[in-house]
């Protein structure tokens, strides 16, 4: 069972660019007491600030270009 | 979304090539002759509808259909030729990228002034736009993630990890409920589509037949494993920021809560299987296999030149004010389901 508790330490892998990612399941306790949650297998968690979709990411971090 | 049982029905020819197919699926006709296969447009529709109804075969077949049919060696025959004039142009057009960091870097770019499908559809889509735009998609998002799960036993290591990873959460994580392609059947219900699947294909347009073709190519041939993750790649760095302005072009329109719901999921879960497939499955993927890089360009770069064909098709139709569909859709929507 991948999702068991169990002695191994959760596995958070963080990158410059780009969110933090978080094995799945989650629970997030926001600024204003309130709390999120997500059992997929991962997550990943905004860290630019920019998500409109926060604490999740949803890719605004990205560069942007004129065409 | 019931489970058909009898398999969508055969479609209508759109030349001799689909005709001839389609007559042989019947038990009815003889295959086409290979010169006949060989001169055929490559992104035509006739070649396009010819190799959907062979693939076919591969997922849920047709009604009246021998399921048998699969394997056998003739038709397998006039499949592989098909393939190779559909491969063979891919070829041809791609790559625009020398290497796969410049492949996937350009897909991380988000353009400040696109002016793709989503945009239209967020900016001017109206509810007919959001109907054909969904009726056409119809033809993958009801077998959503199933071309890709054909590569998991070609893979290895990590890549494998990684792909499988994807796969259960496309499948929703083992919850018949949240499985994608039943999420889709529930958006193509707020807008008053008939979700049964293989509904639409007389209804979809050649560029849209030659998007779910290409997954169906790559994901059947172990040959060509390097291209179906680029593909998958591609798919998944891209969606995220399509869905979202999908999920506003859906909301502005008020489409319904299931429209708006599918766009939504895939924002945030796509932004998950982005990670994973550029870090897990294409890095797992070279490290085992280095020499498939080129491959792996060519399924970004393929997926690419097939969805912006695509593009240029729906948006001159749409600009027009035409149906950028072959059969015009039922008019009016029950919002009663």
């Amino acid at each position: 069972m991948p999702n068991a508790p169990s002695d191994e330490p959760r596995r958070i892998t963080v990158r410059r660019r780009g969110p933090m990612l978080v094995e799945g399941p989650v629970e997030i306790e926001l600024e204003d007491g309130s709390t999120v949650s997500s059992d997929r297998f991962r997550v990943a968690l905004c860290t630019c600030r920019r998500s409109r979709r926060y604490p999740w990411c949803d890719t605004s971090h990205r560069a942007r270009s004129r065409e | 979304m019931e489970y058909d049982r009898e398999g969508p029905s055969l479609p209508s020819a759109r030349g001799p090539l689909s005709a001839a197919v389609r007559d042989h699926l019947r038990g009815t006709g003889p295959l086409p002759a290979p010169e006949a296969v060989a001169a055929a447009d490559p992104y035509g529709d006739d070649l396009q509808l010819a190799l959907y109804q062979c693939y076919e075969l591969h997922y849920r077949g047709f009604a009246g259909v021998c399921p048998d049919l699969e394997w056998d060696p003739e038709l397998l025959r006039v499949r592989g030729a098909l393939e190779r004039v559909f491969l063979a142009a891919l070829r041809e057009d791609t790559p625009v990228h020398d290497s796969v960091d410049e492949a996937v870097g350009d897909l991380l770019v988000e353009p400040v002034d696109g002016n793709g499908v989503s945009h239209f559809l967020r900016d001017k889509g109206e509810l007919w736009h959001l109907r054909e735009y969904a009726a056409q998609r119809s033809l993958y998002h009801l077998k959503e993630a199933d071309p890709h799960a054909w590569v998991l036993p070609r893979l290895w290591g990590r890549a494998k990890a990684g792909m499988a990873a994807v796969e259960f959460d496309e499948y929703g994580g083992g919850r018949a409920d949240r499985v994608h392609a039943r999420l889709f059947a529930d958006l193509m219900t707020d807008l008053g589509l008939d979700t049964a699947y293989g509904r639409y294909l007389d209804a979809a347009c050649a560029e849209l037949l030659a998007t779910v073709n290409l997954m169906s190519l790559f994901g059947l041939h172990r040959s060509l494993r390097g291209a179906l993750v680029g593909h998958f790649a591609a798919v998944e760095i891209t969606s995220s920021p399509g869905s979202r302005r999908l999920a506003e072009a859906m909301r502005r329109t008020g489409a319904g809560p299931a429209a708006e719901f599918f766009y939504d999921e895939h924002v945030e879960a796509d932004a998950v299987h982005e990670q994973v497939v550029r870090h897990e499955v294409i890095g797992g993927l070279l490290e085992e296999e280095p020499e498939l890089a080129p491959d792996v360009v060519l399924g970004i770069d393929a997926t690419g030149l097939v969805e912006d064909r695509l593009a240029a098709r729906l948006l001159s139709d749409w600009r027009a004010g035409r149906s950028s569909l072959r059969v015009p859709l039922p008019s009016g929507i029950s919002h009663t389901s």
